[in-house]
């Protein structure tokens, strides 16, 4: 009788089932994902200092008077130097081709597969899949030994007598684009084919059968449905591409100004952290709409049913 | 038809596109000759030479033990994440943790990695932890950004399933929490395993993360692959380059594999059940065995 009464006591300090379910995930995420960016916004209002860390408070109790300090320096510094500049438009610049370019290779696969028999979709999902999970930074070092001059394409090329000089293309603006879209394909691919398989066929027939092309069907039809997926999947290559920094620092070259670069460059070769912290919350802020957009478009797919 | 042909041909093209630098890669990594682009006939020596370089060998067993631990918690958190989402649907701040799941999944990775430096700096001064960054610190970063593809993951899995199984078991008097382990989790298993590969792979991954949150002394393996392919390509790092690649990939494959069979095994046994049942009830009652997808 003792040991049921101790145990409704201990029921009743542990919360439910369902709060704790729910409140786990939340502060963890909570904890690790959503205070960091309110540091990070806090030390882009500090000052660099030769200290560790390496920055200054933005607050001091003196006196009884709280003060805030806040320097706008770091702002003002992104606004006069033409660099950051040019490197947030270079990051907007490769992240919408590289973008564009993912969703027209992408989609015409993403069909393909949708309309294969299903045991060779299993197999090719597999395919498309696989490359995702092995690290990006291999697979970008995989075209240096390709794209560099004496590499493998201007070895053919040459061979080919196609050319007489090898090509510069490793260290240039057409190797990043080249990696981007090698890198983030599948992610375009995934979310595309997830939302083309779901598509009901018998309004295509319903179509054909009403005299459409199969062009105007597609176009007309097919692709309108497929609207999330399409989102989904731009925003999947679009987000992460704005802050890449793997791909631009070893395929890219000097004129190659991406933010992630800046941002790590400014971090960990100038010991700046107040500066870094500010362009972080400049491309945040620049990418809160697309981050929004994914999320309600991740939301619809995630609820199903509803 | 035409476009038929034309996207059936992109996806062989696309798929080159993919593979053919992999197994370029591969096949590069067995060049003898210390030129990287010139071939010199097949060889192991870059292979067997990496057994002798410690440094890289620590870094490998600190990323494998980091994918781990990463994968263990992930798929914890992740689940749990799934679960709230397709389960339920009504609580306070739903939007809000729906948008920290998934934001994970597109946030630039050097904007995650400067935000949880700056998170583990200013907690090593209000609390005194961490004091060193490295494997801890590294976890949780990995952790947090795993735990958003498992999630996407498992409520794939957590939607398809039916409902009326964990519902009966709810009529038959077993509590939430059994009907959860009986239940549901043998039901989303595969996409747990997959999600936990997922995890491993991603962790082993990682550079940018890693570099931001790690200390001194506590380099990972895309950290010393990272800083050897700066200066160039080598035929060392094409070796490692080629192990990670096929491990990655022999492993993927073989999940894939064994929750295929699992997978298949199970609707056998539904439909096997479906049948018994069909056979034994009264036939003449017109009682159809149900359809299973």
């Amino acid at each position: 009788m003792k040991i049921r009464k101790l145990k409704r006591a201990f029921q009743r300090l542990v919360p439910e089932g369902r709060h704790l379910v729910i409140g786990v995930p939340f502060i963890w995420l909570f904890l690790f994902f959503m205070l960091p960016f309110f540091i990070v916004l806090k030390i882009s209002f500090a000052e660099a200092d030769v200290a560790i860390p390496p920055y200054t408070q933005i607050y001091s109790f003196v006196e009884d008077k709280i003060q805030i300090v806040l320097n706008l320096a770091n702002y003002g510094l992104l606004g006069e130097d033409d660099l950051y500049l040019a490197a947030y438009l270079g990051s907007l610049k490769v992240a919408f081709f590289s973008t564009l370019l993912c969703l027209l290779i992408g989609y015409p696969m993403a069909y393909a597969i949708a309309n294969a028999r299903k045991d060779i979709q299993t197999v090719l999902l597999l395919l498309i899949m696989m490359p995702t999970w092995t690290a990006i930074l291999i697979r970008v070092y995989a075209w240096m030994g390709i794209l560099s001059n004496n590499g493998l394409l201007n070895s053919f090329l040459l061979w080919l007598g196609l050319i007489d000089q090898p090509l510069q293309i490793l260290n240039t603006n057409i190797a990043v684009y080249i990696g981007v879209v090698y890198s983030y394909l599948p992610f375009m691919i995934l979310p595309l084919y997830a939302n083309l398989v779901k598509h009901d066929q018998s309004l295509l027939e319903a179509a054909s059968d009403l005299g459409s092309s199969t062009f105007n069907s597609f176009w007309k039809i097919t692709v309108p449905l497929s609207k999330n997926g399409i989102i989904a999947g731009c925003m999947l290559v679009f987000i992460p591409v704005v802050g890449e920094f793997v791909i631009p620092e070893l395929l890219g070259g000097p004129e190659t100004l991406m933010i992630g670069k800046v941002l790590w460059q400014e971090f960990f070769n100038n010991r700046d952290w107040p500066v870094a912290s500010a362009l972080a919350v400049v491309m945040l802020a620049i990418l809160i709409v697309p981050i929004l957009l994914f999320n309600r478009s991740q939301a619809k797919e995630m609820e199903g049913r509803a | 038809m035409k476009r038929f042909g034309f996207s059936k041909l992109m996806l062989v093209l696309g798929l080159l596109f993919i593979y053919l630098p992999m197994v370029i890669l591969v096949i590069y990594s067995f060049n003898a000759s210390k030129l990287v682009t010139v071939w010199g006939g097949w060889s192991v020596k870059w292979y067997v030479g990496l057994l002798d370089n410690t440094q890289l060998m620590g870094a490998v067993m600190r990323s494998l033990e980091i994918a781990l631990y990463t994968a263990v918690a992930a798929v914890a958190l992740g689940t749990m994440a799934a679960f709230v989402l397709t389960r339920i649907t009504r609580f306070k701040g739903r939007t809000l943790f729906g948008g920290l799941v998934t934001a994970p999944l597109v946030m630039p990775e050097v904007i995650t990695g400067l935000s949880l430096l700056l998170l583990f700096v200013a907690m090593a001064q209000l609390v005194g932890w961490p004091q060193e960054r490295g494997v801890a610190t590294i976890w949780i970063a990995h952790t947090t950004f795993c735990a958003a593809y498992v999630a996407v993951v498992v409520s794939a899995r957590l939607r398809e399933l039916d409902l009326s199984i964990e519902e009966a078991a709810m009529d038959l008097g077993a509590r939430p929490w059994k009907v959860f382990f009986l239940i549901t989790i043998p039901m989303i298993a595969p996409s747990l395993a997959a999600g936990g590969m997922m995890s491993f792979a991603l962790s082993l991954d990682d550079l940018v993360l890693a570099s931001f949150v790690s200390g001194p002394g506590s380099t990972t393996l895309p950290m010393e692959v990272f800083s050897a392919v700066r200066l160039g390509v080598k035929p060392e790092i094409n070796a490692v380059a080629s192990l990670i690649l096929l491990s990655v990939s022999l492993v993927t494959f073989l999940v894939w594999y064994f929750t295929r069979q699992a997978e298949e095994r199970r609707r056998k046994a539904v439909q096997q059940a479906i049948e018994e049942a069909a056979a034994g009830s009264s036939p003449h009652e017109g009682v159809r065995p149900q359809q299973v997808r």
